[in-house]
């Protein structure tokens, strides 16, 4: 009878009806491609995570985890032209800072509604990401490097200039952003917002590497030279995914203000666009999910390091907190020389296969 | 009868060497148009000046009766002017049928379509399989290009010039590094193509330029010492001194 039941399943693939017998489900399952598996469980830890934080009455893992997601996000985000464009920038944390500031100045002034900020911030990170996506798209390799970085710098200059806006000390937003249904006061509503605007990133650009607009994009990074002589106008289509890659930083940032209720000229920093770009290669470059691991080890390990309280002998853990950037240098250069793929792409194998 | 493509008083210089001398060429609907030459010719400089990859010092290149001078290499490559590489240029990362894809992508309008995976398209697999099959790649769709021998590279770059649905095919050197029967399938190929492209056919292997050739050019220091059918160019006295030399090869 069991038997039966079991071999009706359009799609159970069993090697003998002996072993379903059995009744061993799992085994008779056709074997699941540790990509879903880790996909899957990505994803259920961030899901659970607020559980455990309630249980244990630990928010700060609320926080911490919101910080990974946002910088997953934004890692994510600039992925789209790093690891499927060949578009090294340097200088995506110029966006996460519009977004920021966009959060952040709007407040000063009372306007706390979200989707006027929303509105704001995508129009203002889709005018600049135009602009200067058009000037940077004209050069590429190291040139491409150097001005989104110059670009980035020019911007940082400009928040530590605005002087009405807090300067060089930063601007702290004292109302999050107001949005019907949602209460960002609430950490649960707001880690929910950042969880659910992460996974549906993830799954828009999983369709879209596969469709003709990102195939072209990875035909672009692996011989430009041909997709133009294929026919193929190149620069039109590298910049729409710029500017998209930009518009998700911006959204991320928007998130960070609302996380840090704080806008804060450090945001713009070329350290953050650095530390994207590492985020990225250490969870693995050539896929979608390698970014957010690797912004959960980056997070997760500065979190470690920094706050690093057991007692060794001769004020070693001291010096270790002090110093913590070492190590933790020492770690990501491992990384990046043994797995060329990074941690996510080495574990689910080849990374050349884009999930 | 008129030209499909033609050249006028064509010059590129690179420094003090002058590739391509006042050239002046014409190929018409249907040939197959073989251009000859020792190396350092200019033959693929003149191949990359067609395609617009390289832009001449002077001179004109009329396509189909309009000036295309002018136009950028995808806009050339749109107008139907595909290219085959002499160092084989594919995308190494991706399938056979991937490949083949993107050039069927490239001539179907734009690709500002976010949503839907290519693979399950079937405006783009369909006429991308029928090319395969047509140069006899069928059974490797499936493989990365990057596991693929060298001959079938070679075949997939002319499959990827034909998906372009292109009206001229500038095809640089297809047989060269391949062996004694992978070539013979070319030919074969070619010869099955020939009829229905304007070819030019830029290659060294002089028994397949004298099997397929309607006419040929013979370029020597990027200038055009001869052109004319394959009796006309076997005979003609100043090819055999100066390209042909005594070696007398294969004549």
């Amino acid at each position: 009878m069991k038997t039966v039941s079991i071999q009706t399943m359009p799609s159970s693939t069993m090697s003998s009806p002996n072993t379903a017998a059995l009744g061993a489900a799992a085994a008779q399952k056709p074997e699941l491609p540790i990509r879903t598996v880790a996909v899957a469980m990505l994803v259920a830890a961030f899901a659970l995570l607020p559980a455990v934080a309630a249980f244990s009455g630990q928010g700060f893992y609320l926080t911490l985890v919101s910080r990974i997601m946002i910088f997953g996000l934004a890692a994510l985000g600039l992925n789209l032209v790093l690891g499927f464009g060949a578009m090294v920038s340097m200088g995506h944390a110029l966006y996460f800072g519009i977004g920021a500031y966009a959060v952040g100045m709007l407040a000063s002034h009372g306007i706390n509604s979200g989707p006027l900020q929303l509105f704001l911030a995508l129009g203002v990170g889709l005018i600049s990401a135009t602009v200067i996506g058009l000037v940077c798209l004209r050069s590429s390799g190291v040139a491409f490097i150097m001005i989104t970085l110059a670009f980035a710098q020019m911007f940082y200059y400009l928040a530590v200039g605005l002087k009405a806006y807090g300067g060089d000390d930063g601007l702290p937003i004292l109302v999050r952003s107001q949005w019907p249904l949602l209460d960002l006061d609430n950490a649960y509503v707001l880690y929910y917002l950042i969880f659910a605007l992460l996974m549906g990133t993830l799954f828009v650009f999983h369709r879209l590497i596969h469709s003709r607009f990102g195939m072209l994009l990875r035909g672009c990074q692996s011989n430009e030279r041909r997709m133009r002589a294929l026919g193929f106008a190149t620069l039109r289509y590298k910049l729409t995914a710029y500017v998209i890659s930009a518009l998700v930083c911006v959204v991320a940032g928007m998130l960070f203000a609302n996380l840090t209720r704080f806008a804060s000229p450090s945001y713009l920093q070329w350290t953050v666009s650095g530390e994207l770009i590492s985020m990225i290669v250490l969870g693995g470059m050539s896929t979608l999910v390698g970014p957010i691991v690797g912004a959960a080890i980056w997070v997760v390990l500065e979190e470690l390091l920094t706050s690093f309280r057991i007692p060794l002998p001769g004020d070693l853990d001291a010096l270790l907190r002090d110093h913590w950037m070492l190590l933790f240098g020492l770690f990501i250069i491992v990384v990046t020389m043994s797995l060329k793929q990074g941690l996510y792409g080495r574990l689910v194998e080849g990374g050349s296969d884009q999930s | 009868m008129s030209s499909i493509l033609s050249t006028h008083g064509l010059v590129k210089r690179f420094g003090g060497l002058t590739a391509t001398d006042h050239l002046d060429l014409d190929i018409r609907p249907g040939e197959l148009h073989a251009v000859i030459g020792p190396n350092g010719a200019g033959k693929t400089t003149l191949i990359s000046q067609l395609s617009g990859e390289t832009l001449p010092d002077e001179g004109r290149i009329v396509f189909d009766g309009k000036d295309v001078s002018a136009l950028t290499v995808d806009q050339r490559a749109l107008a139907g002017i595909a290219r085959s590489y002499q160092i084989t240029s594919v995308f190494s990362e991706f399938t056979v049928l991937e490949n083949v894809m993107f050039a069927v992508q490239a001539i179907s309008g734009h690709s500002f379509s976010f949503w839907r995976s290519v693979h399950s398209d079937v405006r783009l697999v369909a006429p991308a399989r029928e090319v395969l099959a047509e140069v006899g790649l069928e059974s490797q769709a499936r493989r990365r290009v990057a596991t693929l021998a060298h001959g079938a590279r070679r075949q997939l770059e002319i499959a990827m010039a034909l998906a372009m649905r292109p009206r001229l095919l500038l095809l640089d050197e297809p047989m060269a590094g391949m062996s004694q029967a992978e070539s013979l399938a070319v030919v074969e190929l070619l010869k099955k193509l020939k009829g229905r492209y304007a070819i030019l056919l830029v290659e060294h292997d002089m028994d397949a330029v004298f099997a397929l050739a309607d006419r040929v050019s013979v370029l020597v220091y990027g200038r055009r010492i001869a052109c004319g059918s394959v009796e006309e160019i076997r005979i003609n006295a100043e090819v055999r001194a100066a390209y042909l030399g005594d070696e007398e090869v294969a004549l």
